[in-house]
């Protein structure tokens, strides 16, 4: 059976260190959503909000009269090269799906962790945040900075800070079961 | 087109009534696969992945909202009966049907102009609703939302005649490349034989049928494809994919066209007949 998951809150601190990939989380606090065009954005006029043991949340949302309707994850691999200012200010946790790349993994050694949220469950997503506010409304509803307080989101725990990537162990068992075939 | 045929307002609504079910609900069979994956699961990591697509659907239910952000395109499968005459209002009024639900459920507008990526805002456009029809006795419409982030991962190959046994290695590559993107545990449905075009129409359609019913060929590529362990959401586990469906169709003797339509655990259609 599953552990019991661990209860986190944010801002996140050092607790962060001592997660290990598969480990089952229940994240709560404020996170703030970003995409590749609010990352862009954040590199050149800096953090518009505390980076300090901040978590960032690779969604693009819709929202409706001030509601969060649909808040799924979108695919973190876009933001690979995007992400290690926001360590080096401070950011604890990235939230996405799909795992990001050796890159990131690097960034994430001693200092934080990628949180795997379920692709698709945007109706979970939805009813466990309430949004309580938006920076770079500009860049359109999807690509804005939104600003969530969660309510214990079910998460799991795909990269920690010491090296550890549950994609990357499973990218390469699938790829020596695919070259079974280019064998035969 | 203005809507004045009865028959075309009853379609009309029939579709908008089809699209709401089909975004909020997922069809019997495609729960069933999907809760028996869930109970068979040994991987904790990918156990919790299917609690959580458990508590999203009946979420969903509860709250009468889109399971997924991404409402998808409008695929429509129309069945027309002998006495209903296929007119272009039939046309206009899945159409309709299509930019009511957007407005009222509502839907993400995601259909744009593939070149300019002009957003029409209502999910229409050129040749938009996708419209398929079939004769039959009942009239009924079937829609089928697909979204982006499965459907980008499809694949179709024209393989040689001598390839027949290259089938299933094909299935299994194209997985293989979608890796996490697709948001496994997928379903897959396959085209065999026929044409370019109609291999894909075929996998796309086989993807609509009861998934909790497969042939021995179907649960043989089945097994081959969860060998990859890619798992739930990529997080590795014994469910890559929950169904495999295949259909066929004759073809030339020189050919052998093979498609693969991915669609991810949320197999989202709905059929709804048209009240006369």
């Amino acid at each position: 059976m599953t552990a019991k998951p661990v209860q986190l809150r944010t801002p996140l601190g050092e607790e962060v260190l001592a997660l290990h990939a598969g480990d089952h989380v229940e994240l709560s606090g404020l996170v703030y959503t970003a995409r590749d065009e609010a990352h862009l954005r954040m590199q050149k006029e800096g953090i518009p909000f505390d980076p300090k043991g901040a978590v960032i949340y690779h969604c693009g949302p819709v929202i409706q009269d001030k509601r969060v309707v649909a808040a799924g994850p979108t695919t973190s691999a876009r933001m690979n090269e995007l992400s290690g200012f926001l360590f080096d200010k401070g950011v604890r946790a990235l939230i996405g799906k799909g795992g990001m790349g050796t890159r990131v993994l690097g960034q994430l050694k001693d200092k934080g962790v990628y949180l795997a949220f379920t692709g698709g469950c945007a109706a979970l997503a939805a009813d466990r945040m309430t949004l309580k506010g938006v920076f770079f409304e500009d860049l359109g509803m999807a690509e804005a900075v939104w600003v969530f307080e969660l309510d214990r989101l079910p998460l799991v725990v795909g990269i920690d800070s010491h090296g550890s990537d549950i994609f990357g162990d499973v990218s390469k068992h699938a790829e020596a079961e695919f070259g079974r075939y280019k064998k035969s | 087109m203005q809507i004045t045929n009865p028959v075309c307002s009853a379609l009309a609504d029939a579709t908008f009534r089809a699209y709401r079910e089909a975004v909020i609900r997922l069809p019997p069979d495609v729960l069933r696969v999907i809760e028996q994956a869930a109970a068979a699961e040994t991987s904790p990591v990918a156990r919790g992945e299917f609690a959580n697509i458990l508590q999203n659907i009946s979420m969903a239910e509860k709250l009468g909202v889109p399971m997924c952000q991404d409402t998808g395109v409008p695929v429509i499968y129309l069945t027309i009966p002998p006495d209903v005459p296929l007119t272009k209002e039939l046309y206009a009024a899945v159409a309709e049907g299509v930019r009511r639900a957007t407005r009222e459920v509502p839907l993400r507008p995601n259909v744009v102009d593939p070149i300019t990526r002009h957003n029409t805002n209502d999910n229409t456009g050129h040749g938009m609703p996708a419209i398929h029809v079939k004769p039959g006795e009942k009239f009924t419409v079937t829609v089928f939302p697909k979204g982006a982030g499965a459907e980008n991962m499809s694949r179709i190959g024209m393989l040689l005649p001598s390839q027949v046994n290259q089938i299933e290695k094909f299935v299994v590559e194209t997985v293989y490349l979608a890796g996490s993107r697709p948001c496994p545990p997928i379903v897959i449905g396959v085209g065999i034989g026929g044409t370019f075009d109609g291999a894909a129409a075929m996998a796309k359609e086989a993807l609509l049928q009861p998934l909790d019913q497969m042939t021995d060929y179907e649960r043989g590529i089945l097994a081959a494809v969860n060998r990859l362990g890619i798992g739930a959401m990529g997080l590795g586990g014994d469910f890559t994919a929950l169904a495999v469906k295949v259909k066929t169709a004759g073809c030339h003797t020189a050919s052998l066209p093979v498609a693969v339509n991915i669609q991810c655990w949320a197999n989202r259609h709905a059929t709804v007949e048209v009240k006369r």
